[in-house]
């Protein structure tokens, strides 16, 4: 178990990685990579079970799907800051011949990815399949997956939201990283999700909402609740308000830094916004 | 000449089934997955006799495929099962992504494959799909030709480790390979030997190539027959042992000319040992309703079309 100042550093390591990253190939997605950085750090350092000796099958072990693959800059560092490989290899992001392709993908044998994702709309459905087999194994280890809110335009989403409550798939808990914002714009603006609590709850759902998604505290108490509230019957439904671009001012709130990278002079800010805490790789 | 004797008309749908079902009670591993159409995929006894590792998914086919993805994460053997046309085109992307590229052991099972499916029509009829899975880096794509073969094709793909698109069909059909026999992916099957022409033919055509060299004999042409049950990987070595022999070719399918076997038969002898070849198989149509023999003789995948293209394809020697 971790202090939350120890969460806290890892976050602002993480941030600083992600903004790295993405400056040094001037390309990925900054935006959301930032906003879901509290929630990522605190499952891999605070609540998953889970072994950086990486085994595909994860029998025993709780397990992470990203199904919004495109911040995979965020997945990669709290990946190599739990060990799962050197963290040096973050200079290798987007670059030829990688194991950190520009999405997640297993194709490369990255330890820690188990699906490939980027499609959007496809993690839910990968994630009820390895709750299922949990089941199969009598291994009582929970199921986590990420979305973002505008992923939830693809209808597959809603396939597998009817699947997982009429099927009882209790061990999973799936978290929607509620920023408001796609690349076109505020979600509002492109298309509108309607009451996202109602939804899931008249799809059968158990839902929770974390207001404050940058929060450490509030993400870790949460996350926490989530887990009391599995196993009873029905999945479980997070709604993370995150902000897009949190803990660097510029790009905070707005859909501009979904895929831009910073140039030189603005990396020189964020990373001053975030002073080094476990040493940069 | 061999002679090849109908046990019974049979649809390899029935096969799958079976062979699911023998799947079930010996490999543990093994789950099947379906979306609304256990009774025409013929998953009931599956179904029935192992209800804790078969899911129904009502008619949400890309969410299958994800849950199938899913499941191998824990070392399940997921089979799916709908129709061809649901299990391919309609999917593509589901199966690209969380399948082919994350190389998930899930096995894709598709009944009423082709024109045969029949009256419902080219909305249900797809003429594309061996063409959509062979693309795919990965995909190992097979179309079993009758009962025997296809049951024999379930029990086998479990133990390969990989995507797998089993392609079979609807309407009952000549049964004459073995009981039980064996199958071995990615191995031709040779059926008769010849030496003025080669057929090779999938699925349901084998059994009209068959009928084709008997009635090509009658006119004194020797046919070479046989079946490639496995496109890809594709048999290479026993196609171009035999156009060596032959020096010409029919490939005949029920599928579009266009990214069927008798394309990859065509690059491979374009590579290799360049062939007069002729297809049997749609002329980039959708088809259309009727009854299964119908269907194959507005459209040329039969016996006597085989025949024809094979007495064309001799002459351009």
């Amino acid at each position: 178990m971790a202090d939350i100042q120890q969460l806290k550093d890892i976050v602002t390591q993480v941030r600083r990685d992600i903004v790295r990253q993405v400056h040094a190939v001037n390309s990925g997605h900054p935006g959301g990579s930032l906003g879901c950085a509290e929630f990522i750090v605190t499952l891999y350092n605070e609540i998953m079970d889970h072994n950086p000796d990486f085994s595909m099958d994860g029998v025993n072990e709780d397990l992470f799907f990203l199904s919004n693959g495109h911040i995979s800059p965020v997945y990669y560092s709290v990946l190599a800051r739990a060990g799962y490989f050197p963290v040096e290899e973050l200079n290798t992001f987007r670059k030829l011949n990688t194991r950190l392709q520009g999405h997640p993908t297993t194709h490369e044998g990255l330890p820690g990815i188990r699906i490939a994702s980027g499609s959007l709309g496809q993690g839910m459905s990968v994630a009820i399949g390895a709750a299922l087999a949990k089941k199969l194994n009598n291994d009582d280890k929970t199921v986590f997956s990420l979305h973002g809110d505008g992923e939830l335009q693809e209808g597959q989403i809603w396939e597998a939201a009817m699947y997982a409550s009429a099927n009882h798939v209790d061990n999973l808990i799936a978290t929607i990283d509620v920023n408001g914002q796609q690349i076109d714009g505020s979600t509002d603006a492109v298309l509108s999700l309607g009451d996202l609590k109602n939804k899931f709850e008249a799809f059968g759902w158990e839902v929770l909402t974390i207001e404050k998604g940058n929060d450490i505290e509030a993400v870790v108490n949460g996350v926490r609740e989530a887990i009391s509230l599995s196993r009873k019957r029905k999945p479980i439904c997070i709604l993370l308000h995150t902000e897009m671009g949190n803990g660097v001012d510029f790009m905070m709130g707005s859909h501009k830094w979904h895929g831009v990278a910073p140039n030189d002079e603005q990396l020189e800010s964020a990373l001053a916004q975030n002073p080094e805490t476990l040493g940069d790789y | 000449m061999k002679v090849y004797e109908n046990t019974g008309n049979k649809d390899t749908r029935s096969g799958f089934g079976a062979g699911l079902t023998e799947l079930g009670n010996i490999n543990e591993n093994v789950v099947a997955l379906c979306a609304d159409l256990t009774g025409s995929l013929k998953m009931n006894e599956f179904a029935n006799q192992h209800p804790d590792r078969f899911y129904q998914v009502g008619i949400a086919e890309a969410n299958m495929m994800g849950i199938a993805a899913g499941l191998t994460i824990g070392g399940k053997i997921p089979f799916t099962g709908t129709f061809a046309n649901f299990s391919t085109g309609r999917v593509y992307d589901q199966i690209r992504q969380s399948i082919a590229y994350s190389d998930k052991n899930v096995k894709i099972c598709a009944s009423h494959s082709g024109l045969t499916l029949g009256e419902d029509g080219a909305t249900h009829q797809i003429l594309e799909d061996i063409g959509l899975m062979k693309m795919l880096p990965g995909m190992t794509v097979i179309n079993t030709c009758d009962y025997n073969q296809t049951k024999a094709a379930t029990i086998a793909i479990a133990d390969h480790h990989g995507p797998v698109y089993l392609r079979f069909g609807r309407p009952k059909v000549a049964n004459f390979t073995p009981e039980n026999g064996s199958f071995e992916i990615g191995k031709a099957v040779h059926l008769q030997d010849g030496k003025d022409v080669t057929i090779v033919a999938t699925g349901h055509l084998v059994w009209e190539a068959l009928e084709a060299a008997k009635e090509l004999n009658e006119k004194g042409i020797s046919a070479e027959v046989i079946n490639i049950h496995t496109i890809k990987p594709l048999d290479e070595k026993a196609i171009l042992d035999s156009v060596k022999k032959t020096g010409c070719i029919v490939t005949a399918e029920e599928h579009n000319y266009l990214g069927g076997l008798g394309e990859s038969v065509a690059r491979t002898l374009a590579q290799h040992h360049p062939t007069p070849q002729e297809f049997v198989a749609t002329q980039d149509t959708f088809g259309e309703s009727g009854t299964p023999a119908q269907l194959l003789e507005k459209y040329g995948l039969n016996a006597a079309n085989i025949a024809a293209k094979a007495q064309q394809v001799i002459k351009r020697k």
